[in-house]
């Protein structure tokens, strides 16, 4: 079913599998995901949809299985040695630095990209760089009139802006979204959408889009990956997957009680 | 006027500071006026209390705070910064002790042997701090507390029983470089009123090393490598995920901080001319370090500042102003006794819980408020 991939993969998933005691949460996955494509991961909850991402992002080791990043084996590589390679990740829930200043919070994953972190006898208003750039990104997701207040006292909708700065500012070769809109009002989502179509339309970059909104998905995807309890049930064009028997069945369903 | 180091020190503002003094704090500046003053005065205090007051003791009790200024602000970078709870920090403030007591008594009182005591002392307080940062920082934060305390304590007590090498429980004893020594004339005439003598030269040697070793803390603190520490203790899971390698930060963290403490170590000794388990090594001084950043507001390094300051002030002195109020009070019923100096530990005790219910923030924290 599987669109065969000749381009080579940025990111590629083989037998992907994590058990916790009995419970099969990520069963055998394997998967390519193409430079330049978003791909939407769709299911419904408690498919393993952010199970997968975690496997991916190092945040849970595989049972068994590999990711691979450029064809590179990193499955045994902690969460911070993946992100250097490229793989950048944003949380479904608000994952931030509470009582650092939303400018900070963006400094802090600049930095990261900057590899700058061990200088120690420098101060750190001294690397004007950072300090820019990570403006220039707050500017990106209009959080540039919140850059001193912390996450802790950011609306929801704004602290979910920020986690997407945060990823961002990591420049990274693999941008993993996780339900990037849920929880924000119907007016703040196009901002997360038109950032997510900026990051596309670059070209280069893997987009992953864990997401529940079918519309978002209809119009930001150029492929589905449909998982069920934990498995590979589909994938391929939005239209023949959406249209397809197994996911009408598996997931539309759910999709009406969330609409 | 204003004083340059309050010209320009929002923890946001991004840009480049001017003024010298803001330099030397590494942008930092106290962001407080009546934290500032505070510190003009401790820090003045500090400098010319050679010239300002005779006798052995209060010289000593300066000494002391220098030495307590050092070794707290190390420990803020553990506990205020990185958010790790260690209970081994005296161990390497004795290390430093030992280390600086050991050359000297055995190898003669040179320069050359404080500097291999020193040199030897940081090396083994480098290796441990490496070595229990890498074998049990990765376990949770109360188990690292606990495996810190299980080896703070196995190191005090190899320090008592090696006591063909370290003295045992009554510690070493030893001279020190003819230069440090009573005797020892800087020059011929008396400046301002004092004559420079090896125990003054011994109290600026202190004083201009704790100093030192403040300002780096403060400017390794406020460095790119400072912040990653403050992500860490801001939610280490996101850290990891940003790139940052927690348990490398974690260990060097602790390394630079028992590399501190080595120093401050050494400092008091050399000052004693003294090093034995009381005076370094013993888990009261833990607990006394611990309220000290306490008490003076936790990441702030100015706290360490302020805490020690106050604490080795009234350590050393409520007993004596216990005993004025206890002669003022005679005649009075129940007060004298209330008063009475063998109170003290007392009264010290009352004053810090006050201080902290007062203060959650610590005292730093509370003027900054103020602000």
């Amino acid at each position: 079913m599987a669109d065969p991939i000749i381009v080579k993969p940025a990111l590629e998933t083989r037998g992907l599998t994590i058990r916790f005691g009995g419970h099969v949460a990520v069963n055998d996955v394997s998967c390519g995901f193409a430079p330049g494509t978003l791909t939407a991961i769709v299911g419904p909850n408690g498919a393993g949809k952010t199970t997968y991402f975690n496997l991916i992002s190092g945040q849970l080791r595989a049972s068994a299985g590999q990711v691979l990043v450029d064809g590179q084996d990193v499955t045994n590589l902690p969460a911070s040695a993946r992100t250097r390679r490229g793989l950048g990740r944003a949380f479904q829930l608000t994952n931030l630095f509470p009582q650092l200043s939303a400018l900070e919070n963006v400094r802090l994953a600049v930095q990261s990209s900057a590899a700058a972190g061990w200088s120690m006898l420098t101060v750190w208003n001294s690397r004007r760089d950072l300090i820019e750039k990570a403006e220039a990104v707050l500017e990106r997701v209009r959080l540039s009139d919140k850059r001193h207040v912390t996450p802790a006292a950011l609306s929801h909708g704004d602290q979910r802006k920020l986690e997407v700065a945060l990823l961002i500012a990591m420049e990274p070769t693999v941008f993993m979204f996780d339900e990037p809109t849920a929880g924000m009002s119907v007016d703040e989502v196009p901002t997360i959408l038109d950032l997510i179509q900026d990051i596309k339309r670059q070209g280069h970059a893997t987009v992953l889009l864990v997401e529940h909104k079918m519309d978002v998905v209809r119009s930001l995807a150029d492929r589905i990956v449909v998982l069920h309890n934990g498995a590979l049930v589909a994938d391929g064009e939005p239209a023949s997957v959406i249209a397809s028997p197994i996911v009408q069945e598996a997931y539309l369903g759910v999709e009406v009680s969330h609409a | 006027m204003k004083p340059a180091f309050l010209a320009s020190a929002q923890p946001e503002d991004t840009g480049p500071s001017n003024g010298l003094l803001l330099r030397l704090l590494s942008s930092d500046g106290p962001r407080s006026r009546a934290l500032a003053a505070l510190l003009v005065v401790i820090v003045l205090g500090l400098a010319a209390t050679p010239f300002l007051f005779g006798g052995s003791q209060p010289l000593g009790t300066a000494a002391k705070i220098c030495v307590f200024i050092a070794l707290a602000a190390s420990y803020d970078v553990l506990l205020g910064y990185t958010g790790i709870v260690s209970f081994a920090h005296t161990m390497f403030f004795g290390i430093g002790g030992y280390g600086v007591a050991i050359a000297l008594d055995r190898l003669g009182p040179t320069w050359t042997s404080v500097g291999l005591g020193l040199l030897g002392a940081l090396a083994l307080s480098a290796a441990l701090a490496a070595a229990i940062g890498l074998l049990s920082l990765r376990v949770r934060a109360i188990f690292f507390s606990m495996i810190t305390l299980a080896v703070a304590s196995a190191a005090a007590v190899l320090a008592s029983q090696m006591s063909t090498i370290t003295g045992g429980e009554d510690g070493l004893s030893f001279q020190l470089p003819h230069q440090l020594r009573p005797a020892f004339r800087l020059f011929a005439e008396p400046v301002l009123g004092l004559s420079i003598n090896g125990r003054v030269l011994a109290y600026f040697l202190v004083f201009f090393a704790a100093l030192a070793v403040f300002l780096v803390l403060l400017r390794i603190v406020n460095s790119p490598f400072g912040r990653v520490l403050q992500a860490i203790r801001e939610n280490e899971f996101r850290a990891e995920a940003l790139g940052y390698r927690v348990v490398a930060y974690r260990t060097a963290a602790s390394v630079i901080a028992a590399l501190a403490a080595t120093i401050a170590g050494g400092l008091l000794a050399l000052w004693l001319r003294y090093n034995g388990p009381d005076t370094t090594l013993s888990f009261s001084i833990m607990i006394d370090i611990l309220l000290m950043v306490v008490i003076g507001g936790m990441g702030t390094l100015y706290g360490a500042v302020i805490g020690a300051t106050l604490f080795v002030l009234a350590q050393s002195y409520l007993q004596v102003l216990m005993g004025w109020a206890n002669t003022a009070l005679t005649g009075v019923p129940v007060l004298p006794d209330l008063v009475h100096p063998d109170r003290w530990l007392l009264w010290l005790g009352a004053l810090f819980i006050i201080s902290v219910y007062a203060f959650p923030g610590g005292i730093v924290g509370h003027l900054r408020r103020r602000h």
